[in-house]
């Protein structure tokens, strides 16, 4: 397997790295959000149930 | 269908079915990739950068795919007014509008060295485009309209409308596009397939399809822990995970 | 049966009465359409050939842009004073009052559009014999633009940033009708038959006066709750 051949994708390496990368970009991203939502949430979730308690 | 409805049920479910989904999504896409990077061969016009087909492709397919969950969910519910379908619509649109967006960048990045131009207006191009303002105009909708309520059913409503023109957009589109385009452009487009092109297509197609799952399904769990906050089953699972 | 027709006739002649008298109203999109056109040359030259090419294009392009700017009129007037709220309260279908009104709305907008397009059309150097066609096809198409406006009116009722948000919902729609009307303009001068440009410009209409007043009367009823 010639790697250097390989990266260099007979001249086009650019458009095709360049759209592989985008790729995995937005999937990541896509996944990143609702993790980082997921944190929010639960640390919202938990100030509103405390303060639920203490109006009690 | 009560049950299944239930967001508590839903929950559970969705918090079950997340990881073996990832899994499948990660092991589908991996396979894919091997096959279209290493496996398959270079195409005898187009050299090595036809395997950006592998990623614009499926993209394309997905946008169109998650437009028509989107619509059909948002119908569901608006007629049998299920929270569960409004939920899955709303969180239909990011994704929709990233495969989009890859979609149209990927093409860009396609068409350069074939057409020596970063943007031409060849019919699939200029379809996604449009579709891709369908995306922006549905989020920009729900994001106008604070009462959650009519924000999903006016989404679901829009939704619907569009999904009933993109098959006249892409029809009208298309035609505009062989009066105007120069014979030469529209043939170099997708080589013909070959076998050994056609399993990682699909691979990376299913690969997205789960991984639009997966994600559609996390982003569900979030929205159900924050609508049912009031309730006790929302409090006892936040107070046995601190 | 007397009783609906008399509603449909009141509900136009009450429309058609109110925008006149608010002919600001109804002048603007109209002015806008002239100015829009005229932009072209000042921006790109007053070169006759370049103009004739671009014209169908052009004089379509600010036709859509009008309709964009006229469609707050539709309902906004009407959901301030309480009015569109009985007209969905009464025993008549929503459905064809919402169709009335857009019609009204069409013969204070559409219609003045396709009447002043020759003007434009002789400031854009568009051959004679492509007048008819631009009538035509316009004739043919600005009530579809009505009719999706609507819809996209109707949706966008009383949110704040309305006007922009109706244009990014309703103009990536309105795509088809721009490519064959334009597209029929463009035909006539190149010689080529446009009897499929007009075929379907009217399956478009036909398509939009089923459809739309539906959809349109189901996001006002989302809109009213």
């Amino acid at each position: 397997m010639n790697w250097s051949e390989f990266f260099h994708m007979g001249g086009y390496g650019f458009y095709v790295w360049g759209s592989y990368g985008l790729a995995l970009l937005i999937l990541l991203l896509n996944l990143y959000l609702p993790l980082r939502r997921r944190k929010t949430v639960r640390r919202l979730l938990h100030e509103f149930l405390r303060l639920k308690e203490q109006t009690r | 269908m009560h049950k299944y409805a239930s967001p508590k049920f839903f929950y559970t479910l969705a918090g079950q079915l997340t990881p073996w989904m990832a899994a499948l999504t990660a092991m589908l896409l991996v396979a894919g990739l091997y096959l279209g990077l290493f496996i398959a061969p270079a195409d005898y016009q187009q050299g090595e950068s036809y395997r950006i087909m592998f990623i614009h492709v499926p993209a394309a397919w997905m946008s169109m795919f998650i437009y028509v969950c989107m619509a059909g969910a948002g119908a569901i519910a608006l007629v049998w007014n299920v929270k569960l379908f409004e939920m899955f619509a709303g969180n239909c649109a990011p994704v929709g509008a990233s495969f989009t967006f890859l979609a149209l960048v990927t093409g860009s990045l396609w068409g350069k060295p074939m057409w020596g131009t970063w943007w031409a207006w060849d019919a699939r191009l200029t379809s996604e485009l449009i579709l891709f303002f369908l995306y922006i105009g549905y989020m920009a909708l729900e994001a106008s309209i604070d009462d959650p309520r009519r924000a999903a059913r006016a989404s679901a409503i829009l939704a619907l409308v569009g999904v009933v023109n993109i098959p006249v957009i892409h029809f009208s589109v298309e035609w505009w596009n062989t009066l105007h385009q120069p014979a030469s452009v529209s043939k170099v487009g997708t080589p013909s397939i070959h076998p050994s092109m056609l399993a990682p297509l699909l691979l990376m197609a299913l690969g997205f399809t789960f991984y639009f799952f997966t994600v559609a399904l996390m982003r569900m769990r979030n929205e159900i822990l924050e609508r049912e906050r009031h309730t006790t089953w929302v409090a006892q699972l936040l107070e046995s995970k601190s | 049966m007397p009783g609906f027709l008399k509603a449909i006739g009141c509900l136009l002649r009450r429309d058609l009465t109110v925008a006149l008298r608010r002919s600001t109203d109804v002048l603007t999109p109209l002015v806008f359409f002239i100015i829009v056109v005229s932009l072209f040359p000042l921006g790109l030259g007053p070169e006759p050939s370049v103009l004739r090419t671009i014209a169908p294009g052009v004089i379509w392009v600010a036709a859509l842009l009008a309709t964009m700017l006229s469609l707050n009129r539709l309902f906004a007037n009407d959901h301030a004073d309480g009015t569109l709220e009985q007209m969905a309260l009464s025993p008549h279908p929503l459905t064809v009052l919402v169709l009335t009104k857009v019609a009204a709305h069409w013969m204070l907008t559409g219609l003045p559009l396709v009447l002043i397009s020759p003007l434009l059309a002789v400031q854009m150097n568009l051959p004679e014999s492509a007048m008819g066609t631009l009538i035509l096809s316009l004739l043919l198409g600005t009530p579809v633009l009505s009719l999706l406006g609507a819809v996209g009116a109707a949706l966008t009722l009383g949110l704040r940033g309305g006007g922009v948000l109706v244009s990014l919902l309703v103009l990536p729609l309105y795509t088809p009708v721009l490519i064959f009307g334009a597209g029929a303009v463009a035909g006539v001068i190149d010689g080529i038959d446009i009897e499929a440009h007009f075929s379907l410009l009217a399956a478009f209409l036909a398509l939009a006066l089923t459809l739309a007043p539906w959809a349109a009367a189901a996001a006002l009823r989302v809109s009213l709750d």
